[in-house]
């Protein structure tokens, strides 16, 4: 693997960076503010037996957890390819 | 076979199962000892840190917290909590550790803040959080043995001593790896199969995180719909609404334990056994999915029992049942003291009403929702005995892999990088050992004379990592510019502002007659429980940290190129 120039380290931990902020929105989203925040407006909605709000909060919130870890990890993967990080 | 006999045989066959696994897993060099020498697969890995993850407390005590003490919705903030730490853990610590490739959390500590004091002080804080977090799994233990297996508590744990100490001493992380992967076997089935059982009854759906939003056999009401129905005309609040005191109180305690979470030093070291960053990352992700399977569960379980009890002993409104007829595991569970009743207005009838003065259902412990929930339910006695198998098993795996956090501080971060520089690898691999049986002792010592503060101790742990571990380990990655004084202050302000909050409600160590300033009232910072304060304090520790390193001198050269390379896999 070759060494990366200072500006590409700098290139790669904004994108990063960038990506982070973008799914940790989402993570505050789902959490505090669907589940929390919001959660009486959500409630007026049913879903099924659930109401949404409800559901955030014990449910749906913990899906989009694991979606998000998985597709950070993905992204990572992708960005260590293009940037040429990924060799053994 | 009673009921005795088969809790035996399946709690004896998986205690089998985890010596079998320790005198094959072996450690013979400190790598092994630390890291499980750092080859373990991301998926293993994953399962792993659920079984070290998800306690005592998890397994038995949250879905009684949920169903009963939090009232439904307010009890959300353990879920959202406890699973919502892992975001943090996957995209913002753990990948940027295991690049940095040692073997502990406060080493990173010291090395990033070039100082010695500063490992110090992480290797305080991870002490004080870890010992507290494992006396709750020794009591666990004990308790777990004496109620299914009707031993004394000493008896219960003395043999969990024997187990833990076997297999942590001799395979230090990697014989913990093995076994806690089995452990989480024996929990996860042992968590969802009532749960499966007692969703058909009720929903007619196996799948209890959809039966939760099913209707009830035999007609189209949908049951969360009759449970708050229940819950109102016994006096209760709604089950699907009601609040945790306040919302800004429920946003700062999730905050809390996810914080906490992402900076739990028995948790982060699991992330060191996987061959790279980009693993790690991985990792956490399939650690998430085999934690959910529980916590996404548990709200079911939690609902379903509570529902179950409230018509156990009311099944149709104003008819309760008559306290003589009433049923079997009722009378075992009362002899344990977490059931009793007090027939208040003579009537021989059992009113389980939320008004103190006419309820006659005096005490219920949220344990019980959990341990007597296949007994509710009629489930066969295979299942019971499975519970038992399960919370043994949720409780030495967390354990294991706290005295191993705990031991590894001792022997690496105070004896070889800090005292004793020179002490050779075989030296320190017998000294990580002596460490580690040291541990077991004085926890198994704790477990038998628990201190005032053994109630209150995953409210502790939780503050401590969340104030003091967590916010140096993000600066020291997410900053080049934090000095070794920032570090150092934030970490014992952070600390500091938790332990005088925690304390000033309960008292010095939980010692209730050492509280102090009890004028100012409970929850009188913004209406923050002491539980949830731990965000609190990580905040005032970010703080901190920053004005401090803004006029204190910047960190060496070296500890730049040392941050940077952490940011590349």
């Amino acid at each position: 693997m070759t060494p990366l120039t200072p500006v590409q380290r700098a290139a790669y931990w904004r994108r990063n960076r960038n990506l982070m902020m973008k799914l940790m929105v989402i993570w505050f989203l789902v959490s505090f503010i669907f589940g929390i925040l919001l959660v009486d407006q959500l409630n007026l909605i049913r879903w099924g037996g659930y109401k949404l709000g409800f559901w955030f909060a014990q449910q749906g919130s913990i899906y989009v957890f694991i979606a998000l870890i998985f597709y950070y990890v993905r992204a990572m993967r992708k960005l260590d390819k293009e940037f040429g990080l990924d060799a053994e | 076979m009673d009921l005795a006999q088969i809790t035996y045989l399946v709690v004896g066959c998986s205690f089998a199962l985890y010596i079998v696994i320790a005198i094959w897993a072996r450690a013979d060099s400190t790598q092994e000892f630390y890291v499980a020498g750092g080859g373990i697969n991301p998926v293993a890995n994953g399962m792993a840190t659920a079984a070290d993850w998800m306690s005592a407390a998890s397994f038995i005590s949250m879905a009684g917290l949920i169903g009963i003490s939090y009232n439904g919705y307010g009890g959300s903030v353990f879920l959202m909590g406890w699973t919502g730490g892992y975001v943090i853990l996957a995209m913002l610590v753990a990948p940027y550790l295991r690049k940095y490739g040692k073997f502990t959390v406060p080493e990173f500590i010291g090395d990033r803040y070039y100082s010695d004091a500063a490992r110090v002080v992480a290797v305080l804080c991870l002490v004080l959080c870890s010992v507290t977090y494992v006396i709750g799994q020794m009591k666990g233990i004990g308790v777990a043995f004496s109620r299914f297996l009707e031993t004394d508590y000493e008896t219960g744990l003395y043999t969990g001593m024997v187990i833990v100490f076997f297999y942590a001493v001799l395979g230090g992380m990697k014989g913990i790896t093995y076994t806690q992967i089995a452990q989480y076997v024996v929990l996860i089935t042992a968590y969802t199969v009532p749960a499966i059982f007692i969703s058909l009854q009720l929903t007619g759906n196996p799948i209890p995180q959809l039966g939760l939003g099913s209707t009830l056999q035999g007609g189209d009401t949908y049951l969360l719909d009759k449970l708050d129905q229940i819950l109102l005309d016994t006096g209760f609040k709604e089950y699907t609404t009601t609040l945790r005191y306040s919302t800004l109180n429920m946003v700062a305690f999730t905050a809390s334990l996810m914080i906490g979470t992402a900076g739990l030093p028995h948790v982060i070291i699991r992330f060191f056994t996987v061959p790279k960053a980009s693993d790690a990352r991985r990792s956490a992700g399939w650690a998430l999915v085999f934690i959910a399977i529980l916590y996404t569960t548990a709200p079911a379980v939690a609902a379903m029992a509570r529902l179950n009890i409230m018509q156990t002993i009311e099944p149709a409104p104003n008819s309760p049942m008559t306290i003589a007829d009433r049923p079997e595991w009722f009378k075992t569970w009362e002899q344990t003291g977490l059931l009793a009743i007090e027939d208040k207005n003579g009537d021989g009838k059992l009113q389980y009403r939320a008004d103190p003065t006419e309820n006659e259902l005096v005490t219920l412990d949220n344990d019980i929702l959990v341990l007597a929930n296949p007994e509710i339910a009629r489930l066969p006695n295979w299942v019971i005995a499975l519970v038992a198998a399960g919370g043994l098993a949720a409780a030495l795996s967390t354990a294991a892999g706290l005295l191993l956090a705990i031991s590894s501080a001792i022997s690496h971060d105070l004896l070889k990088r800090t005292f004793m520089p020179s002490i050779s690898e075989r030296g320190e691999l017998n000294a990580s050992r002596g460490a580690m049986a040291l541990a077991v002792f004085g926890a198994g010592y704790l477990g038998l004379n628990p201190p005032g503060f053994a109630a209150g101790t995953v409210a502790l742990a939780f503050g401590l990592a969340a104030s003091s571990i967590f916010p140096a380990l993000v600066m020291g990655i997410f900053s080049t510019r934090i000095t070794r004084e920032g570090a150092i202050a934030g970490m014992l302000c952070g600390l500091g502002v938790t332990l005088f909050y925690v304390f000033q409600h309960k008292g010095i160590m939980f010692v209730s007659d050492w509280r102090y300033l009890t004028g100012l009232g409970e929850r009188w910072f913004f209406g923050i429980e002491p539980n949830a304060f731990g965000c609190i304090g990580a905040g005032l520790n970010f703080l901190v940290a920053i004005a401090v390193s803004a006029v204190t001198r910047e960190p060496p050269a070296s500890i730049q190129s040392l941050v940077e390379g952490i940011r590349l896999p």
